[in-house]
């Protein structure tokens, strides 16, 4: 199964986003990524955590509006060009990145890249073609 | 569907007519002999009881306003001494000074005999349970609710505003059938029960009767399709009764009767206070007729409205007057343009398929009105692409555009950002130095 992402609508106020790590935190629930996209009023926390079923009982407990998104987590080789590696044969066939953040895998040298593309099911399939390793749920939940 | 007082409410429009100039005759004397702004209005006006030979000549006696009864506050409007007073009503007073009114044992027994009316209207009988979520105390949709419930021979159960998640359990083990309270509290109900796991399709409900602020039909297909219930709608204020009013009936949901042999309705152009004819949409006046502690002559209520004189399917004759579409003094101008808040409300459940949990923040800067929308978003809406979360917005505000005419910022809010009040809900933040 792919891995999935925790959404989170905030609004641009001060101590928002330490409200949601703390409500996180008080869940047990460990961050192993977060990307936030903002306009001037509200943002969009974006997360990958090690137990989401937990992470979006704690917040809707709270309050927040939540949602899930399966998203396509790559790792990337750190060496120069290794982005250009996963990226080249996607925009060769079209495909758009909506979003993307990276973090590092802490089980080695490698960043993990976290993407959505417009078109998931083609991605993964260009992906699979070259070989090259998607990353499952189960395997986020046990970095 | 029975009808809780058959002989009056199906009364030929002649009889009607007849009762209401008799009972207006008695009221018209005896405000003048008994409460002194009447006297003084009247003979400003140089009306005297006697030119009152026909309904139509009611046109030529003064207004009453809010100011009317704020100046004579607390109790100069009433027109019996305090030993008949039983019970003593009030306004919030949140716009200004409250307004007090009194009711005789008669009064009340009245009241609790329109209300009996009402839940008929509404489909309730003695056999029904009612939950009555609204308020209980100064306010007198509480109060009036359970007396007419009692009337009815129902079982009521006070349970009053607030409290909710109790009010939860007890909807799930005492089983009513019949819900009551303001829209905006009821949706906060409904919210609440969803956060708690509660279906209302497990519970019992078969009609609810919601009033006490304006409410739209959007508001009404929402409530129905998240309550399993028939909403009908409940009219009436503290200077005039009460609820109880007017209400739908559950046959037609379209138009609430008036209940004509306790008070007369007319509809005027607020600005120049000329009668309007039936249809047009103008202020609400009301004189009640019956009333012996506050009787009211020609209240202008700011509420907006127009009257329907067709026969209706359910046999009552009463006058309808349509669902109340909002009130002149929330009427926003903005850049000059008149903005109804349920006009807004309208647009985003029918653009945006939005819960009505909004509010409008208008403002001056530089010289210029600006408009905010700010709505909550919730998890149908919801999406972790920030793009179409500013489409949505974009879009609403384009609508308000195009349906009202005036620009908007709309800006989407966290759930429960907007302030639930156990009562009515605060739409409009106007923070303007006009």
């Amino acid at each position: 199964m792919l891995a999935e992402q925790i959404s989170v609508f905030v609004e641009n106020k001060e101590g928002r986003l330490a409200e949601i790590t703390a409500i996180l935190r008080d869940a047990h629930v460990n961050i192993r990524a977060l990307s936030l996209a903002d306009t001037t009023d509200f943002g969009v926390l974006r997360l990958i955590v090690n137990d989401n079923d937990k992470a979006e009982q704690a917040l809707r407990k709270e309050g927040f509006t939540v949602g899930r998104t399966r998203v396509l987590a790559v790792e990337v080789i750190d060496e120069p060009g290794g982005l250009n590696n996963v990226l080249d044969p996607l925009w060769m066939q079209n495909l758009n990145v909506e979003y993307m953040y990276a973090f590092a895998n802490p089980k080695g040298k490698n960043a993990i890249m976290v993407f959505r593309f417009d078109d998931h099911e083609k991605a993964l399939k260009i992906l699979e073609e070259r070989q090259i390793h998607v990353i499952t749920a189960e395997e986020v939940a046990n970095l | 569907m029975p009808i809780f007082d058959i002989d009056f409410e199906t009364m030929p429009r002649e009889g009607v007519e007849a009762i209401q100039l008799r009972r207006l005759q008695t009221t018209i004397a005896r405000v003048y002999a008994t409460v002194p702004f009447y006297k003084k209005s009247f003979d400003a006006a140089g009306i005297k009881p006697k030119d009152i030979q026909s309904l139509d000549d009611l046109k030529h006696v003064p207004f009453t306003t809010k100011q009317d009864l704020r100046d004579n506050y607390p109790y100069d409007m009433f027109a019996v001494p305090m030993e008949q007073v039983v019970r003593i009503h009030a306004s919030s007073g949140t716009t200004g000074r409250p307004t007090v009114v009194g009711y005789t044992r008669r009064d009340i027994e009245n009241w609790a005999g329109l209300m009996a009316r009402s839940f008929s209207a509404a489909g309730a009988g003695s056999g029904d349970i009612i939950h009555n979520a609204f308020g209980y105390g100064l306010f007198t949709g509480g109060l009036g609710a359970h007396y007419g419930a009692e009337r009815l021979g129902a079982s009521v159960i006070p349970v009053s505003g607030g409290n909710t998640r109790r009010q939860i359990t007890i909807m799930k083990d005492f089983k009513p059938t019949i819900l009551c309270g303001t829209p905006s509290y009821i949706l906060h109900l409904a919210e609440v029960a969803d956060d708690m796991g509660v279906d209302f399709k497990d519970l019992s409900f078969t009609s609810g009767i919601f009033g006490a602020e304006p409410w739209t039909e959007s508001m009404r297909t929402e409530l129905e399709a998240k309550l399993y219930l028939k909403a009908v709608d409940i009219y009436g204020l503290s200077e005039v009764i009460g609820p109880g009013v007017s209400i739908e009936c559950r046959e037609e949901q379209n138009g609430l009767h008036v209940f004509e042999d306790h008070f007369i309705v007319e509809i005027i152009d607020p600005d120049t206070g000329k009668i309007l004819p039936h249809g047009e949409a103008g202020e609400v006046v009301f004189t009640s007729i019956t009333k012996e502690a506050f009787p009211i002559i020609r209240y202008r209520t700011r509420d907006i409205s127009s009257l329907n004189p067709t026969p209706c399917a359910c046999g009552r004759t009463h006058i309808r007057m349509t669902k109340p579409a909002g009130r002149t003094d929330d009427m926003l101008i903005i850049r000059g343009v008149n903005v109804f808040p349920s006009q807004i409300e309208s647009v985003l459940m029918e653009t945006g398929k939005i819960q009505p949990h909004y509010q409008l923040e208008v403002d001056r800067k530089d010289n210029l009105d600006t408009l905010t929308v700010k709505v909550e978003i919730d998890e149908s809406l919801f999406s972790d692409d920030i793009k179409s979360l500013q489409t949505m917005e974009n879009t609403i505000a384009f609508d308000i555009k195009e349906t009202l005419g005036v620009s908007a910022k709309v800006m989407l809010v966290e759930p429960k950002a907007i302030a639930r009040s156990q009562g009515k809900a605060v739409r409009v933040i106007d923070k303007r130095n006009l």
